[in-house]
């Protein structure tokens, strides 16, 4: 038995990817659920809103890097993140102000704001391949490595290697410096406090004298915020094709309904357990397995799906989720 | 709620994982504020004149009603179910269209101002449901109330707390998790943190117990002496007239009976179809 091997193998096979595409998800169920909570609908144009900022996001990367501006080790992208994110932030108060606020003025059902939403979907969707294209573009440049399988292999002396790329430890910290700052602004500020007491009772936060169009244009930027560094973080950590960021709306829904819709922690651990579960469901585990036991030939690869069925892993965890425990895993607002 | 839940039923507004119904609002917050105009002489601090209108394009409830409340008193609005009560507090407070009259705050006409501007206009107002934050703690409700003072809030937060005592040991939890009577103190609580000129309560005593109730008075009673203005809508009509300075009967959006709190319990009439003999 190698417990060392198969340790290794786990980490680099199973592990940092599925903790990096982890953090993707939960920034982008973070963004569903906060839309959930203050706007009162599950906003099906998120994936394709991530789209549109990450092609700004590329086209002014594209830009410094004609320039010869870059960050040295780190991709240039992080340097063109704020123009996407301010372009984005201007794209949906746009689409506020022409569209949802219509509706909010009506006093409209939540549904239809859904309905609306799934229209807007289409026109970002549309918007973004104009814009960019529809090929696959890679963006991310700088150091590829910061540890190297050959590099770990001679330090270690394990047969196994262990990669770790540098986007991926990027989209951890992020991940963390983004969530630990919205929890701050949440809990901390009295605009974050506003944006609380309107997902609350709006009737009421209205009657404190909290305007509430401020609150909703702020909860869209802030929204913009974490679509664009989510949708930039995926680009860079795989890469980014606009049909795909139109798929990942799937298992982002998933992470915010198992997490619990309207709850931000929720959010987070759910974008982690939808990621463990696709990774771990997807991964041949024959490897691992043959370190663990090393007298038994199982007679295929222990991989449970195709990965050409990953997502049906969300579909199964939001099914299971809402039978049997529909408020999600931390209470949130669908009680 | 709105024309859209008469016409589908509610449909697919059920499914709460798409769409989140809990906490929405009724207010159009949408709406801009018209000019404020200069009050008529002679005005009592807070009018509500000849107000006609209802709610969005429905037909009118209110009739001709007028409300009005002095510096320093308090003034109830009661009637039979159905009468117009709240309605003419909301009227007042700009939650619906008015076709006639007017609203008077201490000498400017404030009958083009959206409801959020009245509250930086000086108006305080509990509803009478849904009156409090309930996932936000009892702190935060009052920070809330205090939203648009830029000034130190520490006063007057521990001044609501010597007021309401009870509540004042559960700052750190959370507002829904408290009992009825103690919301409603956190409701009050929350709407005297604006400081405001005038504060409006509707029906702050529905659904406690008397003895909760009694002690509701005491406090509503204390913070008339204190100076500040109070309207109020109550049920609970011989009790509202005991403490009223100023009584309002409507019956079908209009007004009835007019009079100190004390004229009314005389008045045969009155005594007969609402205090029960």
């Amino acid at each position: 038995m190698d417990i060392l091997n198969a340790l290794v193998a786990f980490l680099n096979f199973v592990f940092i990817p599925a903790a990096a595409y982890g953090a993707q998800l939960a920034l982008g169920a973070l963004g569903v659920t906060l839309i959930y909570a203050i706007l009162r609908f599950s906003n099906f144009a998120h994936g394709d809103t991530m789209a549109f900022g990450t092609a700004i996001t590329i086209l002014v990367t594209w830009g410094l890097q004609s320039l010869g501006i870059s960050l040295g080790p780190l991709p240039t992208a992080l340097l063109a993140l704020p123009f996407g994110i301010a372009a984005t932030a201007l794209l949906v108060l746009g689409t506020d102000r022409a569209v949802y606020r219509f509706y909010r003025a009506q006093k409209a059902a939540p549904i239809i704001f859904v309905m609306a939403s799934v229209g807007v979907m289409f026109v970002m969707n549309g918007l973004t391949r104009l814009l960019i294209g529809v090929d696959e573009q890679r963006f991310d440049d700088g150091a590829r490595f910061i540890i190297a399988v050959r590099d770990f292999r001679e330090w270690s002396g394990l047969v196994e290697g262990l990669a770790l790329r540098s986007t991926q430890a990027l989209t951890v910290v992020v991940t963390v410096i983004v969530c630990a700052a919205l929890f701050w602004f949440l809990n901390r500020t009295k605009s974050g406090k506003a944006m609380r007491a309107y997902s609350d009772n709006e009737d009421l936060a209205l009657l404190s004298g909290i305007d509430p169009e401020r609150v909703v244009r702020l909860t869209w930027i802030i929204a913009a915020g974490l679509m664009t560094i989510a949708g930039v973080l995926y680009g860079l950590d795989k890469s980014f094709r606009p049909f795909n960021y139109f798929q990942i709306l799937l298992p982002i829904f998933a992470a915010a309904i198992v997490g619990g819709l309207g709850n931000p922690v929720g959010a987070i651990a759910g974008g982690f357990l939808v990621a463990f579960s696709e990774v771990a469901v997807t991964y041949p585990w024959v490897k691992v397995a043959g370190y663990l036991f090393p007298d038994w030939q199982p007679g295929g690869l222990l991989q449970l799906l195709g990965t050409e069925y990953k997502f049906a892993v969300s579909f199964v965890i939001l099914i299971v989720v809402l039978l049997f425990r529909p408020t999600g895993l931390f209470r949130g607002k669908s009680v | 709620m709105s024309d859209q839940d008469a016409v589908f039923g509610k449909r697919g507004n059920r499914d709460l994982s798409v769409v989140n119904p809990n906490g929405r609002g009724t207010i159009d917050g949408t709406r801009r504020s018209g000019p404020v105009r200069q009050g008529h002489a002679g005005d009592p601090f807070l009018i509500g004149e000849n107000m006609t209108g209802g709610y969005g394009k429905g037909a009118d409830i209110l009739h001709d009603c007028t409300i009005a409340v002095e510096r320093g008193q308090i003034a109830v609005i009661v009637g039979p179910n159905g009468a117009g009560k709240s309605t003419a507090m909301k009227a007042i407070f700009g939650m619906l269209n008015l076709r006639k009259g007017s609203v008077r705050l201490d000498g400017r006409d404030i009958t083009a101002l959206n409801p959020q501007d009245r509250v930086k206009a000086g108006m305080g107002f509990v509803p009478q449901v849904n009156n409090i934050f309930p996932s936000m703690t009892v702190e935060e409700n009052l920070e809330m109330g205090a939203f648009i003072r830029k000034d130190d809030i520490r006063r007057t937060m521990e001044q609501v707390y010597d007021l309401f005592p009870a509540v004042a040991a559960k700052r750190r939890q959370a507002a829904g998790e408290l009992s009825g009577g103690q919301r409603q103190q956190v409701a009050v609580g929350r709407a005297l943190m604006t400081q405001p000129s005038v504060l409006m309560l509707d029906e702050p005593t529905a659904g406690v117990s008397p003895i909760v109730m009694d002690e509701l008075f005491d406090r509503i009673i204390a913070i008339a002496r204190g100076g500040l203005p109070v309207l109020m809508v109550e049920q609970n009509a011989k009790q509202a007239m005991m403490i009223a300075d100023k009584a309002y009967v409507l019956v079908q959006g209009a007004n009835a009976h007019t009079g100190t709190g004390h004229e009314l319990m005389q008045n045969d009439e009155v005594r007969r179809t609402f205090l029960g003999g």
